[in-house]
Parts: C-alpha cells; sequence; structure tokens
C-alpha cells in the first residue's frame, strides 16, 4: 500500500519520535550492556557477557526481582479484584452515575510524585499530629513510623495503599468499558433460562464476556508492577539513597547507571535487559495460562 | 556538601526555567559560560550567586540553578557536549579516571596555602586538585540545654552515654534524638566508623574490615531500638524544625541551620561532635565542600579556569559573603575564617573548633557510589532489621576490597 503525504505529515513526526527517544535509546542500552561502559556513552572495551554474569550473581539485584515477583503476586490480583468491583458497583448504580466514575477516576489524573509526599508527608509521617497517628492516637495507641519501621514492615501499607488509590481509577474505567459492550440480551436470555441474578450471571455471562479485558487489564497491572519506580522512590528514598528494602529493580538499576560518582551504564543496561527479559516471560506466560 | 534538598519533582522546571534563559549576546564570542549549581535551601543564595555572575565583566556568564537530583543530573550532562562549564562538586575518582574534569591546580596560584589542608586532600584526586573549595559543611549533634537541665543528664562524651541520654530524656511526647528519618543509619554510619577509629577507606585499603565496626555499627542498632529516635518526622534531618519544634531533646544536623536554630531558640542549645567509642577512638564530624569544577569537555576552558579563579580566589568578599550571610558555613579559606566574626561566638565558633581538631572526609573522592551502597545497605540492615553486624560488615567490605582492587589494582 502507498502512503500518500498526509499519512506521512501526520504519522511522520510521531513515528520519528518515538525512533530517536525509544528505539535508539533501547538499542543502545543493548550495546552498553555488552561493554566496560563507566562514565561514558561511548565505551571501547567489550566484556560480552561479563555484565550479564555480574548482575545474575549480584545479591541485592536478585533480591529485588524477588521482592518485586512477590509484590507482584500480591497487588495484581488485589488491584484486578478491587478494579473489578469497582466497575461492577459504578455500573450498577441508576443515580449519579457519572459523578462516581469521575470520582473514581479522578487520582488517576493526580501525580505519583505529588501523591507520594502528601502520603509520605501528612498521611503517614511518624510524628505524633500525622493523620494515620493522629487517629491512632483516639484509640490510645502509640504513634508509628510508618515509612521507617521494618519489623513489622509498615511501610508496604503507605505503598499499597497509595498505588490501589492511584491505579484503581485507570483499571476501573477500562472494565467499565468491557461492562459498557456486553449485551443485554446475553443477561435477558439468562435470566429467561433461569439465572439467578447476581453470582450466576456473573460467574456465566460477565466475567467469561470480559475475558480480553481482564487479559489486557493483567498485562498492564504485572507491567506496572516491575516497573514500580515514582512512589517507591519519593516515599522511601531519602538524601542518602534508597534503603535495602522494598527496592524496586528499576530503583536499584538508576542507582547504578545514575548514582552520583559511579555511573555504570554497563551493568545498569544489562540489568535493564535482564529485567525486560522477566516481563516478557512472564507476561508471555500468563498470557499462556489464561487463554488456554 | 551533599547536596540535601531535592525534590525530584522540581528538575523538570528547573529545566524550563533554563530554557528561558536570556541571552543578551554580551561578551566576546557570542556565548556565555553556563554554570551550575545545586539548588542551595537558604534564601538569598540563588540572587547572590547570579550577582556574582553578574559582575564577572570579562565574559557574560548564565548560572543556572538546580533544583532536584543534581548528582544525578550534573553526573549525565557531564557526558554529553551540552553540560556546563563550570559546576559545582566534590571530585569523585570515576570522573578523573573518565577524563571529565580539568585539574586546576595553576587557578589556586599563592593563595593555595591559605586553604584548609583538610579541605583541599577532599579535592585532591592522585596528586592534582580538581575543585576550588567554595565553602565547607560540616555536620554536628544540637542538644537543648535546658531539656538536659531538667532530666539531669549531662552532655554525652561516649557513645553509651549518647545512648542512654537520648532513652532518659525521652518522655512526655519528647525523643531523645533525631538523626534522620532512616533511623540514623544514613547519617551516622561513618560517624559510628570513626568513633572506633576507623574510617570508610584508608590509603586504597578499606578502613572498615575490623571486628570493632561491627560493635561500633551495633551501637546504633541499640540507639534504634532504645525507642528513643523521632521517626518519620515531616522533615528529615537536613532541616532543622524538629528541634526548634521541640520534638527532640537532640538532634543530628548541620552547621547551616544555626541561624535557623538561634532565632528560634536563643541560646537555649549547644552543639557537640559524634562522641567516641572507645579509648582508641575519637570524637568525630563530617566534613565536605563543594568546590567550582571545569568540565574537561568545555570549549572554553581557559575562560571557564579564569572565571573561577576570579569568583573563588580573587574575590575573598564573594567566599566572605556566599559562606556567612545566608546558611552558616566556614570559608575555607583560613584569611577570611579567621576574621569571620560571625564564627568568633556560640555554636558556630564550637564548629569552627570541632572541624580543626575532628573533621572526617564525608564524601572522599575513592568512596565511590558502589562502596557508599554496599556500605549503606549493610548497616541500614544492621540498624532496621537486626541482622547480624559482623556478617553485614564483612560483607560490605569484601565488594569495597573488589571496588578499591578495579581502581588501584
Amino acid at each position: 500500500m502507498r502512503h500518500g503525504r498526509a499519512f506521512w505529515l501526520f504519522v511522520g513526526p510521531f513515528a520519528i519520535g518515538l525512533l530517536v527517544f525509544v528505539y535508539v535509546p533501547i538499542a543502545w542500552s543493548l550495546l552498553l550492556s555488552f561493554f566496560d561502559a563507566r562514565n561514558t556513552v561511548t565505551p571501547t572495551e567489550f566484556v560480552g557477557l561479563r555484565n550479564y554474569v555480574d548482575m545474575l550473581t549480584d545479591a541485592p539485584f536478585l533480591r529485588s526481582l524477588g521482592t518485586f515477583s512477590v509484590f507482584a503476586a500480591f497487588i495484581v490480583p488485589l488491584t484486578f479484584v478491587l478494579a473489578l468491583a469497582l466497575a461492577l458497583l459504578v455500573n450498577q448504580i441508576s443515580f449519579m452515575k457519572a459523578f462516581f466514575r469521575s470520582v473514581f477516576f479522578l487520582p488517576t489524573a493526580c501525580s505519583y510524585v505529588v501523591a507520594s509526599l502528601v502520603w509520605k508527608l501528612s498521611i503517614f509521617n511518624g510524628v505524633r499530629f500525622g493523620l494515620a497517628n493522629t487517629v491512632l492516637g483516639w484509640f490510645g495507641a502509640e504513634p508509628i513510623a510508618w515509612t521507617v519501621s521494618t519489623s513489622p514492615p509498615w511501610y508496604w501499607l503507605v505503598l499499597v495503599t497509595l498505588r490501589l488509590w492511584l491505579q484503581l481509577g485507570f483499571y476501573m474505567i477500562l472494565f467499565i468499558a468491557g461492562l459498557q459492550r456486553i449485551p443485554q440480551h446475553l443477561y435477558e436470555a439468562a435470566w429467561i433460562d433461569g439465572a439467578s441474578r447476581g453470582w450466576q450471571t456473573l460467574r456465566y455471562i460477565t466475567l467469561p464476556q470480559l475475558r480480553t479485558t481482564s487479559v489486557a487489564v493483567l498485562l498492564l497491572l504485572l507491567i506496572a508492577a516491575y516497573q514500580a519506580f515514582d512512589e517507591f522512590y519519593n516515599v522511601l528514598g531519602t538524601d542518602r539513597g534508597y534503603p535495602p528494602f522494598a527496592r524496586p529493580p528499576l530503583i536499584y538499576l538508576y542507582y547504578t547507571a545514575l548514582g552520583s560518582g559511579g555511573q555504570d551504564f554497563g551493568h545498569g543496561s544489562a540489568g535493564a535487559v535482564i529485567l525486560t527479559l522477566l516481563i516478557a516471560g512472564v507476561t508471555l506466560l500468563q498470557g499462556r495460562v489464561i487463554t488456554r | 556538601m551533599i547536596s540535601r534538598r531535592r525534590l525530584l519533582s522540581l528538575a523538570g522546571a528547573s529545566a524550563l526555567l533554563a530554557a528561558c534563559g536570556s541571552n543578551t549576546g554580551r561578551g566576546g564570542n557570542g556565548q556565555a559560560l553556563k554554570q551550575w549549581y545545586h539548588a542551595y535551601g537558604e534564601p538569598g543564595v540563588q540572587q547572590a550567586v547570579e550577582r556574582y555572575a553578574k559582575s564577572y565583566t570579562k565574559t557574560q556568564v548564565d548560572v543556572q540553578w538546580n533544583p532536584g537530583d543534581y548528582d544525578s543530573k550534573l553526573a549525565t550532562s557531564l557526558l554529553s557536549d551540552g553540560g556546563p562549564d563550570v559546576f559545582e562538586s566534590t571530585p569523585q575518582i570515576s570522573s578523573v579516571r573518565a577524563g571529565q574534569l580539568v585539574p586546576l591546580d595553576d587557578v589556586f596560584g599563592d593563595a593555595k596555602s591559605d586553604f584548609s589542608e583538610s579541605i583541599l586532600a577532599t579535592h585532591t584526586v592522585d596528586g592534582k586538585i580538581y575543585g576550588v573549595p567554595q565553602a565547607v559543611d560540616m555536620q554536628m549533634l544540637f542538644y537543648r540545654k535546658s531539656f538536659f537541665d531538667q532530666a539531669g543528664v549531662r552532655p554525652p562524651s561516649t557513645v553509651d552515654e549518647l545512648i542512654d541520654a537520648s532513652r532518659r530524656l525521652t518522655k512526655g511526647g519528647v525523643k531523645g534524638l533525631f538523626a534522620g528519618n532512616d533511623g540514623g543509619g544514613g547519617v551516622l554510619g561513618g560517624p559510628a566508623l570513626w568513633s572506633a577509629g576507623l574510617d570508610y577507606v584508608r590509603d586504597h585499603q578499606v578502613g572498615f574490615d575490623d571486628p570493632v565496626a561491627a560493635q561500633a555499627i551495633g551501637k546504633l542498632r541499640e540507639l534504634y531500638t532504645s525507642d528513643s529516635l523521632l521517626l518519620g518526622a515531616v522533615k528529615d534531618w537536613a532541616e532543622p524544625d524538629a528541634f526548634t519544634q521541640g520534638l527532640v531533646a537532640m538532634q543530628w544536623t548541620g552547621l547551616w541551620t544555626v541561624p535557623a536554630i538561634q532565632k528560634a531558640l536563643g541560646d537555649d542549645f549547644g552543639v557537640l561532635p559524634f562522641p567516641k567509642l572507645t579509648g582508641n577512638g575519637k570524637p568525630s564530624v563530617p566534613v565536605g565542600a563543594f568546590g567550582a569544577m571545569v568540565n574537561a569537555k568545555s570549549k572554553r576552558i581557559n575562560e571557564a579556569k579564569e572565571f573561577v579563579r576570579w569568583l573563588w580566589i580573587e574575590r575573598t568578599d564573594h567566599q566572605e559573603d556566599f559562606n556567612l550571610s545566608y546558611g552558616f558555613h566556614i570559608p575555607p579559606r583560613k584569611s577570611i575564617a579567621g576574621k569571620a566574626s560571625k564564627l568568633t561566638s556560640g555554636a558556630a565558633a564550637d564548629a569552627v573548633k570541632f572541624v580543626q581538631d575532628n573533621a572526617k572526609a564525608s564524601n572522599p573522592p575513592d568512596w565511590t557510589s558502589v562502596m557508599r551502597t554496599a556500605f549503606n545497605d549493610a548497616v541500614s540492615r544492621v540498624v532496621r532489621d537486626g541482622a547480624p553486624a559482623d556478617a553485614e560488615i564483612k560483607g560490605a567490605a569484601q565488594k569495597a576490597r573488589d571496588e578499591l582492587k578495579r581502581l588501584y589494582g
């Protein structure tokens, strides 16, 4: 097919942007991963697979991959179920539908950085007049250092509630779109066949019809879990660096590649490639399992 | 000085502002020299450095103020051709080895002997000086005299006394000590080593590969579990707020907060170095200085060097203003520090004395980010998770040894 001038006029700038800002950096990073690239992006010393071997035997990197596999196993189903539940509720009600839809979707428009600072500095700060600690104080409990304490690891409560608040609305909208595409006559046919409103129609009509949406949502959730950065960096990071727990792979790689005084693009890029392969692998596996 | 007030959210804004920078076309070859600073928290500093740059007549100099993650931003820009000509930082051996910095030995001239030796040492790599120190920053322990009197506690002179004091001063909504929202692992790791007579790196060797290091770091764990630390404060250790609001009896913070603390508490506070652990150890204060450096990729190295010489060596009045008119810093030049009246009394005078007697480099050039991360991770796991200190320290020492071997062979 031949494309006219209009096609390139509209697609061209976007394609060029994609090429320059996405594909070239990806290829460059792949190249860097085979070099000793300390404090330079035009390295000369080829080291083969050594960076990969180093990263695969690097305990903190492996630990961060492990932590975030557990994190994904927890946050993905939780967000999925809650987003679906919200979508069903909002889709059911007959009054102020647009209002509720907007209210739940609104946090999606909020900056991760801003939300992180609100969570860290006003809701979950550790002093006695923080919001969460004030509430605890009503029941006579001692203030808790939410983002500091590691036993119990209260910081997960902060991070998970923050992530849910930011993300639920977006996935809810995806589910609502999916729900609205289910033809009404399917439900009517089911009722005639004696299916009860509620659990039976949900189980046999709604969920199967939502399959495409569900696969897409799961995929996006999984990628988002492994790519966690913003809220972790802003809630747990300090000017002294990032603590060794709850450290997302991307944050570890960020410090490896761009940390002050030790820029190491070779190892950073190798880690990024490993992470990409891991995400791709898990995603494919998940697709396999669900669509079977 | 570590760039200490970081707001990632503002990084984008600074790029926008920089894009709007005006170029009036003044100056010989059309383009202005680019000079970068990180964002100082004290009001007035930005206007001051812009004023200095404006009063330089030989070349036009555009100052860029960089809020956010300055270290990463600077390091990235040094890789490209678009970086600054002149910037402030502390030299790292990796940047020197990568040929990113211009040696500035010839810029000093006769003034070299006027700079404090220990500060110049932190800007020296492989025998060459890469930065002209602008302002010396140091950290120390601040304590409320009235709180100590009420509780009948004496200012601590050993680590055990510090832990004991912190415990006894914790009551009625007041905590004993605030040393950062991470429980002290970040800022007190170095002082803990020094308290036991150890160091990060010594003569190209790991300075903390010693059983005593585990004991010293174990003390931080003891402090953390004493239930007397303030954790999760709204502003972190670099700001005096927790101390001035009376949330704590002691806080670990920097000399730069002295004007704010004086304003809030009058003379109801005193300062101390981090105490010693044992007989072998010494009290210590971490000291560091940002220096003006020249980018080796700059197309106008000579003009950049001349500007640095003019700004921080010829114009002693600028150094004095920069160090003393906003937050408190110690001028790196002895002649200026000696006649600074603001540093001759009270807490500031004590600080100057600590720097003379107990200074330790907070960020030595060969303490690389790999070593720092390994050490900080180990300390954090010991302090916050109760991991066994000897094994953690050994692991960090091994990582540091590998890195030193890579650097020095």
